[in-house]
């Protein structure tokens, strides 16, 4: 069970984005609880400065944008959390 | 070359790619006018006229303005992907005013900024102790001195004017900052963002390549210029009407020169209006060929652009009545002069 948090202060990216991650999970058949953070003391104990962050495992692994598709899976994927962060912009040719 | 290999080009070889990209761009660019000039003549819309007038004028510059918000899009886009927000406030950190407000406000064009991310960003500021004035700085140039902005003025009243914009607006930005980093206001923050455990400023290691840039690009393309581009074409179509039917010199009495109340009212009606900046430049030239003043044209774009009411409700948040006050007094000060001094020196 992984563990997702959506940080945004309810605009439409962040909409998005939580819709976005939901749909992903439920394709890529992985189990996860969603909460949508909005409380801006939380937001910032993050330390995010672009909206919408997301948080995985209490881990950020994105801030600012609505994030691709392909990002998201790669996050939820099992072995996701023992890969470097780094910032891709596609499918990781740079691993 | 296969479409495959088209595709793969710009992974493959993003230099080779942005050559290629530049030189179609500018041949489009180039071919824009004559195209526009043949489609016009195919019309059957009679030799003079109002119509014939409203419809060259949208022909041509619909598709100019969009090609130039691509292209400035696009470039912003890679650029923006060398100053993440955390780059910038490691910059700002522990700045003095003066300079460090000059440095925001440069920052604030080459950073990416989303308004709804103003809060955030203003938090992180303050956590990593950029002085307060520094961060008003660079909050009234971000979104102020933006590319759609930019590549709309561009597109229509040409280069002159759109340095002059981003010239005043940075000066705006630059002096609003430094009179509120003077008027020291940090207790106006709300109590608990005041109460915030302070971090470090640091940078990770930015292990980002040229091709990834250029995928950034392509991504703030999508995003911005599919989001704005309705507004710009319906601006475009305003614009074109008031062109083609509306008299010469009948804005001259509303919004020119000698109604010097025409600056307040420009600014006051700009605040409400957000986000459609994108469809308020076109309608604004238009506007300008009628008779308008250019000082007065000029404050109205900087108040609907900066001054925002939807973002001060949302910095309500996080300051205090007053000090959103002082903030929105100082800068619509600044746009009110910006206007005056345009309009008794032009």
């Amino acid at each position: 069970m992984r563990e997702v948090k959506v940080l945004g202060t309810g605009c439409a990216n962040c909409r998005t984005t939580a819709a976005l991650v939901e749909e992903v999970a439920r394709q890529q058949g992985i189990a996860i609880t969603l909460e949508k953070v909005e409380a801006l003391p939380e937001i910032a104990r993050y330390g995010v400065m672009a909206t919408p962050g997301v948080v995985v495992d209490g881990k950020v692994v994105h801030a600012g944008g609505v994030p691709r598709r392909e990002k998201i899976a790669e996050w939820l994927a099992a072995d996701a959390a023992a890969k470097p962060a780094g910032s891709c912009g596609f499918k990781c040719s740079c691993s | 070359m296969t479409a495959g290999a088209m595709l793969a080009l710009p992974r493959r070889h993003p230099r080779l790619f942005l050559a290629v990209a530049a030189a179609a761009w500018v041949l489009a660019y180039l071919a824009l006018l004559p195209v526009a000039a043949w489609l016009a003549a195919l019309l059957p819309l009679g030799d003079a006229g109002h119509l014939r007038e409203a419809v060259r004028f949208f022909l041509y510059d619909t598709p100019k303005v969009l090609l130039l918000l691509a292209g400035v899009v696009f470039v912003m886009g890679m650029v923006n992907s060398y100053f993440t927000p955390e780059r910038t406030r490691a910059l700002l950190a522990a700045r003095a005013g003066g300079f460090g407000n000059v440095l925001a406000a440069l920052l604030g064009v080459v950073t990416p900024f989303c308004s709804c991310s103003a809060v955030p960003l203003f938090l992180g500021f303050v956590q990593a102790g950029v002085p307060l004035g520094i961060t008003f700085s660079f909050l009234i140039s971000a979104p102020m001195v933006n590319e759609v902005a930019l590549a709309l003025l561009l597109g229509l009243f040409g280069w002159k004017i759109a340095m002059l914009y981003l010239g005043l607006g940075l000066a705006v930005a630059i002096v609003s900052g430094w009179v509120i980093g003077r008027l020291k206001m940090e207790g106006w923050l709300e109590d608990w963002v005041r109460d915030m455990p302070r971090t470090q400023a640091t940078v990770g290691s930015d292990a980002t390549t040229l091709a990834e840039r250029v995928q950034a690009g392509f991504a703030a393309v999508r995003e911005i210029v599919g989001r704005v581009w309705p507004y710009v074409v319906a601006g475009i179509a305003i614009g074109a009407a008031i062109h083609g039917y509306v008299p010469e010199d009948f804005m001259a009495s509303l919004m020119g020169r000698e109604a010097w109340w025409s600056v307040p009212v420009a600014v006051l009606v700009g605040v409400p209006m957000y986000a459609n900046a994108a469809g308020i430049i076109p309608v604004v030239e238009a506007l300008l060929a009628k008779g308008a003043a250019l000082g007065t044209v000029l404050a109205f774009m900087m108040s609907v652009i900066a001054l925002s009411l939807p973002e001060m409700i949302i910095l309500r948040r996080v300051l205090k009545l007053r000090l959103i006050a002082v903030f929105a007094g100082v800068v619509a000060t600044g746009i009110l002069l910006v206007g005056y001094v345009f309009n008794a020196v032009l």
